[in-house]
């Protein structure tokens, strides 16, 4: 019976849409994985040297901080690892013993990309603990443990994954926890850092998150089992809707409309509302950047622009697949093509200036800071706006809006000419930073980024006819494109 | 109102659909009707500017559709669920297509009203999402928006599929009355040949793509159909 599942799971891994790319794609997919397995090793590696370095114990060290660790391993489960649930559907009407349908697909679950990614650091640290003289079986118990926490937090991501917005919680603690630990009001870590530790040099402590896992496992097992009905685990859930007007948006006309109708997509949908959550994240991007001495001051204008262009970005890519469920409805509507793309164009100027100004904490930075960040958003609204909209007639992915996976940037959603795009979203306004910076002014550098912002923003007009003779030469192509259910 | 010359599609070298010559008069209903893959909905998709004609075109009133968009504003279609915006409430729905319309809050609630029986009280109030809705209900809602802003050409494509056995007699009457107003051209394409024979005026029945044939729907019309389809 196994093999019977083992066959449907490698046909459907082969057809998937990913798989199906072109060999281009697959060669460059096949490259970032292998760039990031690298990073991962390296830093596995990397982590005991670099810590030893600064004088801390490096497994210690490590230790004191697991507890962020797998907090925050909860929380991007939460947002982003699928449940297998969808296709148990077909499986039950044929002759599958219940039980064995129960432990394939939560076995499934164990081979996850959530999973194993983890080992990637852990195993070449454990090896180079024990190369440097740690006791082999204190480490193997101990890694041993930390996969069974691992494991924990996948079991606990699939019970967990029907109560909504539960990772803001999670979030929360984490921020709480960690705030309280910088201001020195609480440290949590006293308390949990001699458990890590103790899973190392206490012999059988090792034992409690292996029989937690178990437990975890026969409890999950039992509740997938109960639910396996239509109308209990494997219902779609229906949310209650209302209606909302959005009355004071009439005033802008047919602009009004569908700003409208992208405030309730973004609102009522899984995959828009993750997005939403990515780009407020952006906000924060700037603080690996500033304040650090260790990173070139050319990469100022770099966070400038990733700070208020998160929405930009991870929204504005993807327009005009949002829709891409009902295009063909957009398509036979007496809609000018004009107001399609300006009422996009305004949803992403609006969220830019939205961003700038949520991202004043910079000015804690001070004012030079918070200038490159206003600069980078002028690019942002005169330059890239454009760019993304553009990109977006090449972007030919249709977007599954209740699913909240690929919000990371979809594999397909890469081609050529959407990838040659993104090159002038950042390496132009580097280029123009840089020439400053060579002459010795930033302020010159800066001037120049928000002179070809606002060059953009005059010239706006004849970029939209542009961009749009582009969506009609590739209307064809894109319905047809969207008409293929990922 | 519609004319179609030389209209062909070829995909990968099979012809799918090819019409030398069909003109459908302004006023009249007009029911297509063949077996699955006949070519009915890749000639609504051709009709609807949705697909590229490989040879030939077609006119809407003297506008030729694939080069220019204005006949968009006297067609209302529903081809299928891809016509729905899930996210949205039926009533939500409603007001977004009159808005392109150029139709206000109360000409949509005077319209809806009109249809309340339609409806069965399942559409309206519902606090559900139009992705939550059965299938049937859906098309409910997709029927009615087409005859959002008085549109003089209506393309419905399987409308039949999915109802239940009242909404069909309800839906044949709506049919029925736009049939009447002679600024209305009504198309609709359907498996189901005493449905299509009972609310058009005139059938056309095609086949792996070709006209096969073309009548003026009377007494004999369902029996000459049956027999034609029987094998």
């Amino acid at each position: 019976m196994i093999r019977k599942f083992i066959y449907l799971e490698w046909k459907a891994f082969t057809r998937s849409a990913s798989f199906g790319a072109n060999l281009a794609m697959k060669i460059l997919i096949g490259f970032l994985m292998i760039y990031f397995s690298v990073i991962f090793i390296a830093m596995g590696v990397g982590t005991f040297y670099l810590l030893k370095e600064m004088n801390f114990e490096p497994l210690s060290t490590v230790n004191r901080f697991l507890i962020y660790y797998f907090l925050f391993d909860l929380v991007i489960r939460l947002l982003m690892q699928a449940i297998p649930v969808l296709n148990i559907k077909p499986l039950l009407v044929l002759p599958f013993n219940k039980n064995t349908i129960v432990h394939f697909s939560l076995g499934k679950t164990a081979l996850s990309f959530f999973n194993w990614v983890h080992a990637l650091f852990f195993v070449p640290f454990a090896i180079v603990l024990i190369i440097e003289g740690y006791d082999i079986i204190g480490i193997a118990f101990w890694l041993l443990a930390i996969f069974s926490l691992i494991y924990i937090n996948n079991f606990l991501n699939i019970i967990l994954s029907n109560i909504d917005k539960l990772f803001v919680v999670f979030i929360a603690i984490a921020l709480a926890l960690g705030a309280a630990q910088y201001y020195k009001l609480f440290d949590i870590t006293v308390f949990t850092s001699p458990f890590f530790q103790g899973l190392y040099s206490k012999k059988g402590f090792f034992l409690i998150p292996v029989l937690i896992l178990i437990a975890l496992y026969q409890f999950t097992f039992k509740y997938f089992k109960n639910n396996l009905f239509l109308d209990a685990g494997l219902s779609k859930k229906e949310d209650i809707a209302t209606t909302e007007n959005l009355v004071w948006l009439n005033q802008f006309g047919t602009l009004g409309t569908f700003l409208k109708n992208d405030i309730k997509l973004i609102r009522r949908n899984k995959r828009s509302k993750t997005t939403l959550i990515m780009s407020f994240f952006f906000l924060f991007y700037g603080l690996i950047f500033f304040g650090n001495t260790h990173q070139p001051p050319i990469m100022h204008i770099f966070a400038g622009i990733f700070v208020s262009g998160g929405f930009l970005f991870v929204f504005g890519q993807f327009v005009p697949s949002w829709d891409s469920s009902y295009y063909q409805l957009m398509m036979t509507q007496n809609i000018p093509y004009r107001g399609y793309i300006t009422s996009k164009w305004w949803l992403v100027v609006i969220a830019t200036f939205i961003s700038t100004i949520l991202a004043s904490f910079y000015l804690l930075y001070g004012w030079e800071i918070y200038l490159t960040i206003v600069v980078g958003a002028i690019y942002n609204i005169g330059v890239n706006s454009h760019l993304v909209l553009l990109g977006g007639a090449f972007t030919k992915t249709p977007i599954d809006l209740s699913n909240a996976g690929g919000a990371f940037g979809d594999k397909k959603a890469f081609n050529v000419s959407a990838m040659l795009l993104t090159l002038p979203k950042l390496l132009l306004p580097l280029g123009l930073y840089g020439i400053g910076l060579y002459l010795g002014n930033k302020n010159l550098g800066l001037a120049l980024v928000a002179g070809a912002g606002v060059l953009g923003f005059i010239f706006r007009n004849s970029v939209f006819s542009l961009i749009e003779k582009r969506y009609k030469i590739e209307k064809y192509s894109t319905i047809n494109a969207y008409k293929q259910k990922s | 109102m519609i004319q179609v010359n030389q209209l062909s599609k070829i995909y990968n070298g099979t012809t799918v659909l090819n019409i030398k010559y069909l003109e459908i008069p302004k006023g009249q209903s007009f029911g297509l009707v063949g077996n699955n893959g006949a070519g009915k909905t890749t000639f609504f998709s051709l009709l609807l500017d949705l697909i590229q004609p490989s040879t030939g075109n077609i006119k809407s009133n003297n506008i030729e559709v694939n080069t220019s968009e204005n006949w968009k504003s006297f067609t209302g279609s529903f081809l299928d669920e891809s016509f729905l915006i899930g996210y949205l409430t039926p009533e939500e729905y409603f007001y977004f297509i009159g808005d392109l319309r150029h139709q206000n809050k109360a000409d949509i609630d005077a319209l809806l009203a009109q249809y309340e029986e339609f409806f069965n009280g399942e559409i309206l109030n519902n606090k559900k999402y139009l992705r939550d809705l059965s299938k049937g209900n859906q098309k409910k809602v997709g029927i009615i928006a087409t005859l959002i802003g008085n549109p003089e050409v209506v393309i419905l494509d399987e409308p039949f599929a999915n109802l239940d056995p009242t909404t069909v007699s309800r839906l044949k009457k709506i049919i029925k009355e736009l049939a009447q107003n002679p600024n209305v051209t009504v198309l609709v394409s359907s498996h189901d040949l005493q449905h299509t024979v009972e609310v058009c005026d005139r059938i056309v029945a095609l086949n792996k793509g070709e006209i096969v044939k073309d009548i003026q729907t009377s007494e004999e019309t369902l029996q000459e159909l049956e027999s034609f389809f029987a094998v």
